[in-house]
């Protein structure tokens, strides 16, 4: 299966999907008006991939900004990775980076460990 | 309606006078327009060059830059809605106002058109928004995370929950009747 290679933009972040290795990369800023334009192939490859995944999934979120908007598919990606967690085909796991100066990027990784079942690492980052 | 300020300035003391105005309200950025996504990324853009200009704590120049995009996003998803309503041509149009002091931070105003049947349900929302406290903000942005579809551009409905969160100050709002059918919403969020 092809990796999942999306160049970053003022408004989208750099995507980076190895089937391979299983190292699922977002990084940059997500701040789209309509993020589903944006994420709609990153859902399509991760519908492609979790149906024969690598026997390990990391998830590294290596976010500086996101809006809204795009917070509804960040958490429609975990969703994904979670199904695909709970079926035993991957061993998953979130690697949640977050800036030592911001505590609100911290508290969002929170916020996605509450909704789902998979093991979060929030790891800090020097700025 | 001519008799306005930019038809009558003229080159001379009364330009320099509006100059210190502007800069005694702090004001570093002030649009009234249509609101497109090229404006957007042109904002973006241009205030994230400001904000590495300013040797502001890095923390609030951060929220302040999120609820920046939030605020204006809004205003993006909410003017679909509006674009029905015969309004001539200012049924597109926005404004936003920003301001900055080193001493009390940032603080972010906007205007724009709505319908009126649909104030009612902003408004509730809003009110309830400014009852919650910190940790009450958390479980009711989370509970909104975790049920709520993405509208058709794409808006999320957390976008106040959100504001009110990071900036950690109550949100403050007006809804004025402009014509039959439609208001004037006016919104500010201070970052302190």
């Amino acid at each position: 299966m092809d990796p999942l290679i999306i160049e970053e933009s003022i408004k989208t972040p750099t995507i980076s999907f190895d089937a391979g290795s299983g190292v699922l990369e977002i990084k940059g800023k997500s701040i789209p008006e309509n993020s589903l334009e944006f994420y709609k192939p990153v859902f399509d490859w991760l519908d492609k991939y979790t149906s024969s995944p690598a026997q390990s999934t990391e998830f590294r979120v290596q976010l500086e900004y996101f809006n809204t908007s795009s917070s509804k598919c960040l958490l429609d990606l975990f969703r994904k990775l979670e199904a695909t967690a709970t079926s035993g085909k991957s061993k998953v796991k979130v690697s949640w980076f977050y800036e030592a100066d911001d505590e609100d990027m911290m508290e969002a990784g929170d916020d996605y460990q509450a909704l789902v079942k998979i093991p979060f690492e929030l790891i800090k980052v020097e700025g | 309606m001519i008799d306005t300020i930019i038809p009558k300035a003229m080159p001379g003391p009364d330009m320099y006078k509006l100059f210190n105005q502007m800069d005694e309200d702090n004001i570093i950025l002030s649009f009234k327009g249509s609101i497109s996504k090229e404006l957007l990324s042109s904002i973006y853009d241009i205030m994230e060059t400001r904000l590495d200009q300013t040797s502001d704590d890095q923390q609030r120049k951060k929220k302040f830059y999120h609820i920046l995009v939030e605020s204006l996003q809004n205003i993006f998803h909410h003017m679909e809605g509006v674009s029905s309503v015969e309004k001539g041509s200012l049924d597109k149009e926005a404004m936003f106002m920003v301001g900055y002091h080193p001493a009390t931070g940032y603080r972010i105003l906007t205007g724009n058109f709505m319908k009126s049947d649909e104030v009612p349900a902003l408004e509730e929302k809003l009110k309830k928004i400014n009852t919650l406290k910190p940790d009450e903000l958390r479980e009711y942005y989370r509970e909104k995370l975790g049920s709520t579809e993405l509208s058709d551009r794409g808006g999320a409905g957390l976008g106040f929950i959100d504001m009110a969160r990071k900036s950690g100050q109550k949100l403050e709002f007006h809804f004025q009747p402009v014509e039959k059918g439609i208001h004037f919403f006016t919104f500010s969020v201070s970052i302190r």
